[in-house]
């Protein structure tokens, strides 16, 4: 089986007119398919970056990466992942169904395609019968749960999601987190995931890498062993409790704390 | 709502009425020196009520009072038919078809330019200074020179007349409308280059994940992102426009047209001639900025905007 992701010796250096900064050293890193994979740190951490190398919106300065067993290019070109970002970035002059269906306009699927895949996304996230409304009627959450509507519509295999919940409130944000649980396991997909919340990397992740800022490198890399069913109070659990300590074990080693 | 829409209209009421205040007593003081030197001559001696009423009825003025502005603008658009050479309604046609001609062809030059600067490296850096070159022009100088060009090209031997066979009156309204597409682009370039870049990061980023072509992303994302950009600068295209195709009727020998009835007046010194003139393509603007807002409440309507 093939790993949708496998970085090797990673890095990445952003040249400034401060100097360079290192956002990313030595990186290794496999993803399997399946996999919900969480990257957890603190900010500079280069978490996000890793996300954006695996999307192609960055380029590495060394080391190598594939996605899917190509380069990062390939399979952006091939339309292999589907991103989601901090905000909904969704189009204000488009209603919901238009925004999820922005993709399929722009890789050419046909008008009953577009319908059958809107509808099936859409109440995928639990949006069926807002279709015609427009994205400012729609609460915060509503509408990134609209903008993962957009990036599971034309079926890609793996899904990157950076920080999409990071400024919903916790309410919100639970509800969201168990619903994206249900739609893991209902699509089969591979999801990356960043995150600055250590609760949301363990209740979802069957793998956490625990990364660390200065330069941006990964600490730990913890297999979850919690089952594939994960009720809300899951989150009381001594297992919970202590893969949660194992990763605050891990933030800590990489003194993200005290530079901070 | 009804409220402050009510105090707005209170508000322009109030500023209209300080204004032909303001008119009045400046068209007294204005013409107390004529009426005055006048009187003078006449020997007799006039009360002071009579100099002030003879200061605003005064028939060769050098500020015509408002009224006879307001009478003056009556006599020569309402009670003609349009298409009576004496009507102003005729003239202002004419100007008014240059108008619109130069500001459709100003606002596809505009955007068609800002396309090409926001798409391409190279123009970005080498187009704009020509832009705002050809903005410092001083345009009453060079336009008599571009519409007789533009007129000879359109009417004389050569492949371009021939392929057209266009009649002197269309020659005539192009070459016009060259001047208004001339000032109007202006502010579409500039406007447009904004809107088209104004697109989030995010939402470029977006994009990219999809591979959407550089056509894809200009038609779903950066054009529609662009149309308030677009509408604002419409709104100052399209009365820069009309001083185009008006400066374009001044110095060119028009006879026809609201340019020529200004140049005509101040020929004649016809002080009331030129108020009624002036105070029509003031009217005319304004409409024109109000046609094209109207349009944008439609169009923004239409794409969803949150209502204010």
């Amino acid at each position: 089986m093939t790993a949708v992701v496998s970085a090797k010796n990673l890095g990445l250096t952003f040249r400034t007119n401060d100097g360079d900064v290192v956002a990313l050293s030595d990186v290794n890193l496999e993803v399997q398919p399946g996999e919900f994979v969480s990257f957890i740190g603190p900010s500079g951490c280069g978490k996000t970056t890793f996300l954006r190398v695996i999307a192609d919106l960055e380029q590495p300065t060394s080391g190598t990466i594939s996605v899917n067993g190509m380069t990062p290019e390939a399979a952006r070109k091939s339309r292999s992942y589907g991103y989601v970002f901090q905000a909904p970035a969704l189009f204000p002059w488009r209603t919901i169904e238009k925004n999820v269906a922005l993709p399929l306009e722009i890789m050419g699927h046909s008008d009953a395609e577009r319908k059958a895949r809107i509808a099936r996304t859409l109440e995928l996230v639990n949006l069926t019968g807002f279709e015609r409304k427009f994205p400012w009627q729609l609460s915060g959450g509503m509408q990134q749960r609209a903008s993962i509507a957009r990036a599971l519509a034309f079926d890609a295999d793996l899904l990157l999601m950076d920080e999409p919940f990071g400024a919903l409130d916790e309410i919100v944000r639970d509800h969201l987190n168990s619903e994206l649980l249900k739609l893991f396991a209902a699509t089969k997909k591979t999801i990356a995931f960043v995150t600055h919340s250590i609760p949301e990397a363990v209740y979802l992740s069957t793998k956490i890498v625990v990364m660390s800022p200065r330069p941006g490198r990964v600490t730990d890399i913890i297999d979850s062993t919690l089952p594939a069913e994960r009720p809300l109070e899951i989150r009381e659990t001594p297992e919970f409790l202590e893969i949660a300590h194992r990763v605050r074990e891990g933030l800590r080693a990489g003194h993200s704390y005290e530079q901070s | 709502m009804t409220a402050i829409r009510d105090s707005k209209v209170f508000a322009i009421f109030v500023l209209v009425l300080v204004l032909i205040v303001v008119w009045y007593v400046g068209a007294v003081l204005l013409n107390w020196g004529v009426v005055t030197d006048r009187f003078s001559r006449d020997g007799a001696t006039h009360s002071l009520t009579d100099i002030v009423l003879t200061t605003l009825s005064y028939t060769r003025p050098v500020l015509p009072a408002p009224h006879q502005v307001a009478v003056d603008l009556w006599n020569t658009t309402l009670t003609l038919a349009p298409s009576n050479k004496r009507s102003l309604l005729y003239h202002a046609w004419i100007t008014l078809s240059a108008t619109l001609l130069g500001f459709v062809m100003g606002t596809v030059l505009g955007v068609v330019l800002a396309l090409f600067i926001v798409l391409n490296q190279a123009a970005s850096r080498s187009l704009m200074p020509w832009i705002i070159a050809s903005q410092t022009v001083p345009i009453l100088a060079v336009a008599p020179v571009i519409v007789v060009l533009t007129y000879n090209v359109l009417t004389g031997q050569n492949a371009v007349a021939q392929l057209l066979h266009l009649d002197a009156d269309a020659a005539q309204l192009i070459s016009k409308a060259v001047i208004a597409t001339y000032l109007s682009f202006f502010p579409v370039v500039v406007g447009m280059v904004k809107g088209l870049r104004s697109p989030e990061t995010i939402q470029l980023d977006l994009m990219r994940t999809y591979n959407a072509t550089t056509t894809q992303t200009v038609w779903l994302l950066r054009w529609p992102t662009a149309v308030p950009f677009l509408f604002a600068s419409m709104k100052v295209a399209v009365a820069a426009s009309l001083v185009g195709a008006i400066v374009a009727e001044l110095p060119t020998g028009a006879v026809s047209g609201l340019g020529a009835r200004l140049l005509i007046g101040s020929y004649n010194g016809q002080m009331v001639q030129i108020w009624s003139v002036l105070l029509l393509s003031a009217i005319l603007a304004g409409l024109l900025v109000l046609a094209v807002g109207i349009v944008e409440r439609l169009v923004v309507a239409r794409m969803g905007a949150r209502p204010a």
